[in-house]
């Protein structure tokens, strides 16, 4: 019972960082139908943000300003840098155009870097322990499922209320009605591009405060789960991003405590199943994809 | 106030319109008929800034707006209720209210709201309902009432009435009627072309794509060569 209990609040962390990220990449390719295998490099950027801010005697009261600012730069950057020029192209130019971005991503951090892993110390209290009704919780689990309920909560009073969220949601249904009705096609691209770039932010400093450390290619895994859980929520659905992050957070967990054999093995296909989803959707729902298409005519 | 010079429009190696001018002047509500395929859906939202003419100019206030950003033409005062609507179904009566008054002021959007659910009592009785439950008519008074947000000077209608029962086709005429009253200029694609010709100051005919006739409402629906023009194409 005890083990159940705890590898359900640990699924629950993972899952919500998946929840994160997954829910930035559904916001992209709602609004321009991308689905953005760049997404996991903000983690990247936001890790070695925080390496840089140590390395001048940065302190971890700081951090999480640091890494979400430079994953928020980051997005809006590669939005006006790549896809900007391609955004009127075919759906797989866009995913070209993206996977192209995180390769150059890896190795521009090997060369300005150095291929192997830079660590900085952690927070102190985040392997602490405590203790409710004889199960014991690590602080950093409870930070994480506080946190991601809190960004969960901002991120639907901003596409319920705002001006800004409604016009996002109007333009991923019909990009053409949203600009005659005057939605601004370049500022709401932009404005998707830095609201999931703030998300990833935030699943950054998660992520770098369990492990800190930084890694060029530290991205691409976390990347993988996030379009996975995208895929399971019907890509374009908010809350279905985050029910996929979450599910697929305790599936994750739950067969690595009850079925390790089948655990390693998911690890070593994840890559393969992502790109069979990928292809699955775009095979199942020919539909979806001609009716953004067309929606793309920025 | 638009005036609309030789454009022609293409998809591709089809040419959709050939050579049109229409004008419009302030005040005046003009109409577009003709048979399906004749070239005013292209017309409009050539107008609007979705296509770009190939040839030819568009003209609103006397500047050149030709292929414009259409988010840039409704802040001039031009606004389009498109084809089949296009509302947002996934959003509330309120919020595609609210999205189209994206372009004003917070207390200008808010004043525009009231004005809506004053306009238009039946939205007000949907107003938290999503966009895909509403019935036909209520859709489109929804699409005019989401024009009207930006307080638009010139009006653009494509086929307003298309698809609703005869007492709603009524409403829209009767709205038609009130907006110009209040001095609202508009620009209707109409297929039921006899009596938006009775309604209109003055109307074109528009046929594969050219314009073939243009005259005063009035004249244009007493010709009864109109009819046999609509045939000529149909057949």
């Amino acid at each position: 019972m005890t083990k159940l209990l705890q590898s359900l609040v640990d699924g629950l962390g993972v899952g919500s960082t998946y929840a994160l990220l997954a829910l930035g990449i559904t916001l992209i390719f709602g609004v321009m139908h991308l689905v953005n295998f760049a997404h996991g490099e903000l983690i990247t950027v936001g890790a070695y943000a925080s390496y840089f801010f140590f390395l001048h005697g940065g302190s971890w009261w700081w951090m999480p300003v640091i890494i979400i600012a430079s994953a928020v730069l980051a997005s809006v950057l590669t939005e006006l840098v790549a896809f900007r020029w391609v955004r009127t192209a075919s759906p797989f130019t866009l995913l070209l155009t993206s996977f192209a971005l995180e390769r150059l991503s890896h190795a521009l951090w090997q060369i300005l870097v150095s291929p192997k892993q830079r660590a900085f110390p952690k927070p102190s209290w985040v392997f602490n322990q405590f203790k409710i009704a004889d199960i014991s919780f690590e602080v950093m689990d409870v930070v994480t499922i506080a946190v991601t309920a809190m960004t969960l909560l901002l991120t639907a009073v901003v596409f319920k209320r705002t001006l800004f969220g409604i016009s996002v949601r109007g333009a991923a249904e019909d990009f053409d009605a949203a600009r005659l009705m005057g939605v601004r096609a370049n500022r709401v691209i932009s404005g998707a591009f830095a609201f999931a770039g703030a998300l990833a932010g935030v699943a950054a400093c998660l992520i770098v405060m369990r492990s800190p450390a930084a890694e060029p290619s530290m991205g691409s895994d976390w990347l993988l789960k996030a379009v996975i859980a995208a895929v399971i929520g019907g890509l374009g659905s908010f809350t279905g991003a985050v029910v996929g992050g979450l599910v697929l957070g305790l599936l994750d967990t739950l067969s690595r405590v009850y079925l390790p054999d089948l655990a390693e093995g998911w690890d070593k296909f994840s890559t393969a199943v992502v790109f069979m989803l990928i292809a699955a959707f775009f095979v199942i729902r020919p539909e979806g994809v001609f009716k953004v298409a067309h929606a793309e005519r920025v | 106030m638009l005036e609309v010079d030789r454009i022609t429009t293409r998809y591709g190696a089809i040419t959709a319109l050939h050579d049109a001018s229409v004008s419009v002047n302030a005040g005046e509500l003009v109409a577009i008929v003709g048979p399906n395929g004749a070239g005013k859906t292209t017309l409009l939202n050539t107008v609007a800034g979705l296509l770009r003419p190939a040839t030819g100019s568009v003209r609103f206030d006397g500047n050149d707006i030709t292929g414009a950003e259409p988010a840039r033409l409704v802040r001039a005062g031009l606004a389009l209720v498109p084809e089949h609507r296009r509302l947002f179904n996934d959003l509330t009566v309120e919020e595609n209210l609210r999205l189209a008054g994206c372009t004003t002021k917070a207390h200008e959007r808010r004043q525009r709201l009231d004005e809506a659910s004053e306009l238009f009592p039946v939205l007000r009785d949907k107003w938290t309902t999503s966009a895909g439950y509403l019935s036909g008519g209520e859709a489109q008074q929804l699409a005019i009432a989401r024009a009207l947000m930006s307080n638009p000077r010139l009006l653009l209608l494509d086929e307003p009435t298309l698809g609703l029962a005869p007492t709603l086709v009524d409403v829209v005429f009767d709205l038609l009627v009130r907006l110009r009253e209040q001095g609202r200029t508009m620009l209707v694609v109409e297929q039921n072309a006899t009596r938006a010709l009775r309604l209109a100051d003055r109307g074109y005919l528009l046929r594969s794509g050219r314009v073939v006739t243009t005259g005063t409402g009035a004249e244009l629906a007493a010709d009864s060569g109109l009819f046999d023009s609509f045939i000529g194409t149909a057949s």
